[in-house]
Order: C-alpha cells, then sequence, then structure tokens
C-alpha cells in the first residue's frame, strides 16, 4: 500500500490544459497545410503525382487545391515540390462540420467546426456519450481515441465518455473505410442508438478511405446515407485533434 | 539394403537476399510434402505458405520455412490443380496457412480438419470456389458452422464483431459449461481491405503506406520489412544512420505497446494505479517517435533506401533525456504490478499454454518467448542493425499471463538499453542523398523478415518480367497467433478472456489484411 502511495505521488499530475492553454506538438509534426499553388508552373503535378490518395487535385475551374479529408500527412508532396507550394504547418485544429469544408484552395481560411445548434446543446452540452465503431483501417484511429481516456486528456472533465453499448451512446465515433465485411455490424449500431444522435467520422478512411480509397472491399468511409455531424481529418488524427473537434462541437472553444 | 531416402530439395535463401524465381524448386506434391514435413521436424518454423495463380489456372503452392539454426529460409513449390492432400493433419501450424490458401484460390486441401474461410472475401481465381459459392452469392463475415459442444447445462457465448471497448472487430464464440469454457473459436475477416491485392503492380505512390497501415499499431514494423524487400530487389543500399534510426524506431514502437499492454492488463484485473500510468507513459513513448518524425505512428519515417527524417546532437540530447525520464516512471509503475499480490494471482496459472503446444501451433514473438521458445527475428535472423547491436532474447517458461506480461517487462528493459546505446552511436554526419531509383530485379522473389512488437513479420514479394510486383504476401504475427489464444482459453473461466486476450494483444487488421 505504501509503495502505492509512492508511486501515485512519484507520478504526479499529468492532465494537459487543453483549451486553455496550447499544446505542447513536436516540430515535425504535420497539421494544417498552407498551400501557395499559385507558385506552381504551368504544367507541374509533382504533388498530384506523389500524393498516394489523389487529394490534391484541380477543381471544375481548373484550379489546384488539397482535400484534407483525403490527406494523410504524409508529407510527401512538400517534399517533392521544388517550389515550397506546399508547407504542413503544426496548427492541430483541424475539425470540420460540412464534407465540403475540407477541400481548401490557395487563401482559403479553414472553416472549423461550429458548435451544434442551442436546442442540441441543451441535450448533449454537459453530457456526451460515443460509442465507437472500428469499421477496417489500421487500429491507429482507434488508439488515439483511447487516449483520450488516459489521465493525460482525462476526456471525463468535459463530460464526454466512451461507452460499451449503443443503447447507452449519443453518438458513433466511427473509425476506417468501412470494409465490405463491417457495413451491416456499422448500420446495425446505427440503427441501435436512440435519436436524436450524432455521427463523428475519425480519420482519413472514415472521411474518405483513406489510404484505401478506391479498393474494392471498403466503401471510401462513412456510407453517405448517415449524417456525418463532425469530420476530424488525419492518418490518423493527434488525440489534441479530435479532442479539439469534440470541444468545438460542445461550444466549449470558440 | 533400404533405400536412402531421397534428400530434401529447397533454395536455401538468406532473409532479404533476392533470388531468381526460377531457382526455387518446384517439386511434385509428394517430394513437396515430404520436403515441408522433415523441415518441420527438424525444427524449421512455417514463416509463410501461400498460393499464387499460374496462366493456366493452377496454382503453385509456395513454403517459405525459416530454420533459425542456419539463419536461412527453405523455399520450395509444387504445382497443384483444384485439390491437394492438407498438410495440417501432420502439422497443425498449417493450420490457418491452408484455409487462407483455400479461401483465396478455391484449391482445396484435402483432409484438412477444420476448412472454413479466414477472412471471409470471394474467392481470387474466377470460377473456382473451396465451398462451392458462385459468383454473386453473399458473403457474411462468421456466418458458417462453428465447433460446437453438445450436452446438458452446455452453453454458447456469442461476442463481437462490435465489442463493448475501442477496439477493432472480431466474433469470437465460446463454448461453455458454467463459467469455464470448453472450446472458443474466432472468426476474423471484418478488417479486411484487400491490401494485399492493392499491391499487386506496384510499387507506386500508395504502396509504402498499405505497408505502414497493414498494421498502424506496426507501421515501423511493416514498413522496414516492405523497405527490406525493395532494397533486395533494386540493390540498394541502405547507409548506416539510416539503419541505426530505423532500429531506434522499432524499439520505441516496442516500448510504447508493451508499457500499453502491461497498463492495459493491470486495468483488466482492476489495478487502477498502473493503468493510469502506463497509459500516460504510453504517450510517451509515442511522442519520442513523433520528436523523431512527426508522427506517434512512425508514419513518413521508413521510407525504401532511407529514413525520412534526420537527428542531430541537439534532438538526441533530448530525445535521451525524455528517454530517461520515462523510463523511470516506467520503473515505478510496472514494479507495482510484481509487488501486488492481488495482480499477480490473477496473471499466474490464467491462460497458460504448454511450450509443446506453442511449437506445434507454430506461436511467434512475446506469445512464443514466453513459452520459453528462444526465438526472436533480431537474434535468429539478423537484419539491419540488429547484425551489429545485439538484443538478448527474454524468455519466461510459465506460459501464463504471467509470463506474457513478464516477458514484455524485460523485453521493455532491452529495448531501453538499445535505444540508449544506439543514440549514442549514432553518427555526426547528416543523412546522405538517397541515390536516384534504381529499376526492380524482374522474375524474382526475396523475403524479408523483422521483428515486430507482436513477434515475426513476414512479406514475400514476387516480381514480373517487368520488375513490378507480381504477387505481395504479408504473414504478421498475429496470423500465427490467433489460434494459441483459442487454445489457451481452454478450461479457464469466461470471465478471464479479456485479461488472456489482453496478454495476447493480437492484431485484427494485420491478419485481415
Amino acid at each position: 500500500m505504501l509503495n502505492v502511495l509512492k508511486a501515485r505521488w512519484h507520478q504526479g499530475y499529468r492532465t494537459i490544459p487543453y483549451p486553455q492553454a496550447a499544446p505542447s506538438l513536436p516540430d515535425r509534426f504535420r497539421g494544417l497545410p498552407q498551400v501557395r499553388f499559385s507558385l506552381c508552373p504551368d504544367g507541374c503535378h509533382a504533388c498530384m503525382a506523389a500524393c498516394p490518395t489523389g487529394a490534391i487535385d484541380m477543381d471544375e475551374h481548373g484550379k489546384r487545391r488539397i482535400d484534407l479529408g483525403r490527406c494523410l500527412f504524409c508529407g510527401e508532396c512538400g517534399v517533392v515540390c521544388p517550389h515550397q507550394a506546399i508547407m504542413f504547418t503544426t496548427d492541430h485544429r483541424l475539425a470540420v462540420r460540412e464534407r465540403r469544408d475540407l477541400c481548401l484552395h490557395e487563401g482559403d481560411v479553414l472553416n472549423r467546426a461550429a458548435a451544434l445548434d442551442k436546442k442540441m446543446l441543451r441535450v448533449f452540452g454537459r453530457s456526451l456519450k460515443f460509442r465507437q465503431v472500428s469499421a477496417g483501417g489500421c487500429n491507429a484511429c482507434e488508439a488515439d481515441i483511447n487516449v483520450l481516456t488516459t489521465i493525460g486528456f482525462d476526456l471525463g472533465r468535459f463530460g464526454i465518455q466512451i461507452v460499451a453499448s449503443p443503447r447507452h451512446a449519443d453518438g458513433l465515433l466511427v473509425s476506417g473505410p468501412v470494409t465490405r465485411n463491417m457495413a451491416l455490424a456499422l448500420q446495425k449500431t446505427y440503427a441501435a442508438v436512440p435519436a436524436p444522435r450524432l455521427i463523428v467520422a475519425v480519420g482519413a478512411c472514415a472521411i474518405s478511405g483513406g489510404p484505401y480509397v478506391g479498393l474494392p472491399e471498403q466503401n471510401n468511409g462513412v456510407p453517405s446515407a448517415l449524417p456525418v455531424d463532425l469530420y476530424i481529418p488525419g492518418c490518423p488524427p493527434h488525440p489534441i485533434t479530435i479532442l479539439d473537434g469534440f470541444l468545438r462541437l460542445l461550444n466549449k472553444i470558440a | 539394403m533400404e533405400a536412402k531416402p531421397i534428400p530434401d530439395r529447397f533454395l536455401r535463401l538468406h532473409p532479404n537476399v533476392k533470388a531468381l524465381l526460377r531457382d526455387v524448386p518446384v517439386l511434385a506434391f509428394d517430394r513437396f510434402r515430404d520436403t515441408f514435413l522433415s523441415q518441420v521436424a527438424s525444427g524449421a518454423r512455417v514463416s509463410a505458405y501461400f498460393a499464387s495463380p499460374r496462366g493456366d489456372g493452377s496454382a503453385r503452392l509456395l513454403a517459405v520455412l525459416s530454420q533459425p539454426l542456419s539463419a536461412t529460409l527453405a523455399v520450395f513449390a509444387a504445382d497443384v490443380g483444384g485439390s491437394y492432400p492438407a498438410l495440417t493433419p501432420d502439422c497443425p501450424k498449417a493450420h490457418w496457412f491452408e484455409r487462407e490458401i483455400a479461401e483465396q484460390w478455391g484449391v482445396i486441401p484435402l483432409g484438412h480438419p477444420w476448412l472454413k474461410p479466414v477472412r471471409f472475401h470471394a474467392s481470387y481465381a474466377p470460377n473456382r470456389d473451396a465451398w462451392q459459392r458462385r459468383p454473386g452469392d453473399p458473403i457474411r463475415p462468421a456466418d458458417w458452422d462453428f465447433f460446437r459442444a453438445q450436452g446438458e447445462d452446455v452453453h454458447e457465448v456469442a461476442v463481437g464483431p462490435v465489442h463493448a471497448g475501442v477496439i477493432e472487430p472480431g466474433h469470437f464464440r465460446f463454448q461453455c459449461h458454467g463459467e469455464n469454457v470448453l472450446h472458443l473459436e474466432i472468426s476474423l475477416g471484418y478488417q479486411h481491405r484487400g491490401v494485399e491485392r492493392a499491391l499487386i503492380g506496384g510499387p507506386d505512390a500508395r504502396s509504402i503506406h498499405c505497408a505502414e497501415t497493414l498494421a498502424g499499431d506496426t507501421t515501423i514494423g511493416h514498413a522496414i520489412a516492405y523497405s527490406m524487400a525493395m532494397e533486395a530487389l533494386a540493390g540498394i543500399r541502405v547507409p548506416a544512420k539510416a539503419q541505426i534510426l530505423r532500429g531506434i524506431m522499432l524499439e520505441l514502437e516496442r516500448l510504447a505497446n508493451h508499457t500499453g499492454d502491461l497498463g492495459a492488463l493491470a486495468g483488466d484485473v482492476g489495478f487502477l494505479p498502473t493503468l493510469s500510468y502506463c497509459g500516460r507513459l504510453r504517450g510517451d513513448f509515442l511522442n519520442m517517435t513523433a520528436a523523431l518524425c512527426g508522427s506517434r505512428f512512425g508514419r513518413g519515417m521508413v521510407r525504401p533506401g532511407t529514413v525520412r527524417f534526420d537527428a542531430d546532437r541537439q534532438r538526441i540530447q533530448r530525445l535521451t533525456e525524455h528517454l530517461d525520464q520515462t523510463m523511470h516512471d516506467v520503473r515505478a509503475a510496472v514494479s507495482l504490478l510484481w509487488d501486488t499480490p492481488s495482480v499477480m494471482a490473477r496473471f499466474e496459472h490464467t491462460g497458460a499454454l504448454h511450450r509443446e503446444a506453442a511449437a506445434a501451433l507454430g506461436l511467434v514473438g512475446v506469445a512464443a518467448r514466453a513459452c520459453g521458445l528462444e526465438q526472436d527475428v533480431r537474434t535468429d535472423f539478423p537484419f539491419g542493425v540488429y547484425r551489429f547491436a545485439h538484443v538478448p532474447v527474454s524468455t519466461w517458461d510459465t506460459g501464463d499471463v504471467f509470463a506474457r506480461a513478464w516477458v514484455r517487462w524485460m523485453e521493455i528493459q532491452r529495448s531501453y538499453e538499445f535505444i540508449w546505446d544506439n543514440l549514442m552511436a549514432l553518427p555526426d554526419d547528416p543523412l546522405p542523398p538517397l541515390p536516384p531509383e534504381a529499376e526492380m530485379e524482374p522474375d524474382s522473389i526475396v523475403v524479408s523478415l523483422t521483428e515486430g512488437w507482436r513477434g515475426e513479420i513476414c512479406h514475400v514479394v514476387l516480381t514480373d518480367p517487368a520488375g513490378r510486383f507480381a504477387h505481395y504476401k504479408v504473414v504478421d504475427p498475429s496470423f500465427h497467433n490467433w489460434f494459441g489464444l483459442a487454445v489457451a482459453l481452454r478450461n479457464q473461466q469466461i470471465s478471464d478472456f479479456p485479461l488472456c486476450n489482453k496478454s495476447f494483444n493480437l492484431s485484427y487488421c494485420g491478419h485481415d489484411l
């Protein structure tokens, strides 16, 4: 018993002061990319060729854009670009409410997630329970969702909790590209969550299929029949990015 | 006078060294079978055993058996039609491989004792299905007969695919008598996203990312295996500094996962102090990985021929300080486990697996070493920096949850020492620039082996006449070990399943590919 108390004293207080203070992220962390496609000379497509998921493409007006929903934040595009047109900043705040907000042209400011409306905030603002569904993918998103429940992030202090049954949940956290073998289980789990309910798509897979986009054994992410309320990009998203998204949704970060 | 036995015929191959495909002997099936069984009887392990299609519609079985005593691989093949006599009745460790062969290519291993799909997808061979399913027939995961126990008071418990925790999907079917588990059958495939097939025709911009996400918690392990195969095929030499950095990353991955596992094991027996501390400390190791390459899982670090991020003196200094502080805390958090009788009472004698069973089933990694089997790719088939820096093999012989926890703890200490030594040995010179891209050798085969934190990772790559991937086979350690978990559960209380499961902590996505 004395040893247990000694260890408790030894380990100290470890919960990060987010959102009061900015998180400490490594200098090499790849967060929100800053794009200056106006530097691209005609005919240079090096970034598009290097991108593993086709996240960089031309829109219908021939203007280059980057889709953070597809982006793996691998940084390969920045490495091959001879003109420094793509630089990854350490900005971790990436979550949005609408799929289209993830497509960025030069000069676009990321339209970060807005809070739920007043009625929904009254229901979920102080207590929000999620059921997590892992629907394919590589288990990295799951690992970094799990981290939020450790003492470092202490998700519980915001009234957010991950629960064991969809019946106890207010929404789903979906990760993975939704493999063919998980499509039915995802549908059934969603149906088991009582309304009103939220869906959060965590990671490139759940948003777009991620590194598996286009493969026949998966569905390129959460099917359009399920209304997604929050998109959290990354491969996997940093836990602080996920937390930031939750807190914006609950109006705890403006 | 008795006839002399015909000597085994196989290509003797070193891991991470290419050979021409035509040098792999294609044996008559009887010879293939005799060679396979005699090699296994003399201590070889099955690193890979799979089928690849041939133009005429037949399939070619390819066996890659690893021989730790000589640090070489025996590679040999046999052509089979729609069926062949299964090896599993004589060699239990072929069990899962032969189910995979049947599912992928519709080739039936006759006499297989439990021929079911392992991932539940359609056959890759047109018009040939091991279970006579027609194209377009619905295939539903776990929708199959399960092994059943019958009798009074016997009942069945079904769990999954969606579990209570934040974990991957899988289906578990228990046959119970009261609280006692008579048999557990594990049905996977929910995470199947078709990665091996996606790699065919590569390498391309997606390939390395497919390798990095084979099992997300083993990004470095699989990325090294992939890169070593590419380097062998293209004749690329990896600079010493890059090799050392790869080793450091691989051991950081081991530290993070082993520390997290020890915390989770504490949680499964309701011992919250170690659970809380290790949850945070696992994150510290992930953050060290991110300090080197920007990603907590090591994404973007390992690339064929090199690593993408260098480390200068200042970065190494910061890393060393963080490592020492974290290790100090890990020691304090983990030693609580061994000093707490209520924890030890739950760890000891739970989910015990005998050494003989572990060897017969072909277990790898922590699960095998916890049964007293001395096997570790870093020692048996040293690669990269491990050719120069030796990591002692950590074993324990009780085969129970305690052994699997204790082996992790020993490995945490060895990995820490390894990282420390190698950070000190890291050359000051910056990484040399990457040599220009080289063509890969056509019509060749290479086998790469690494020791991920769960155990042996094997990639087998076959190239076509243009030097592209003709076939890509991945064997994650979980592929060997899932059946070991099922066997360890026999005669255990069903309430001990979470504890036993966590003590193996196998990958669903690494298995399902």
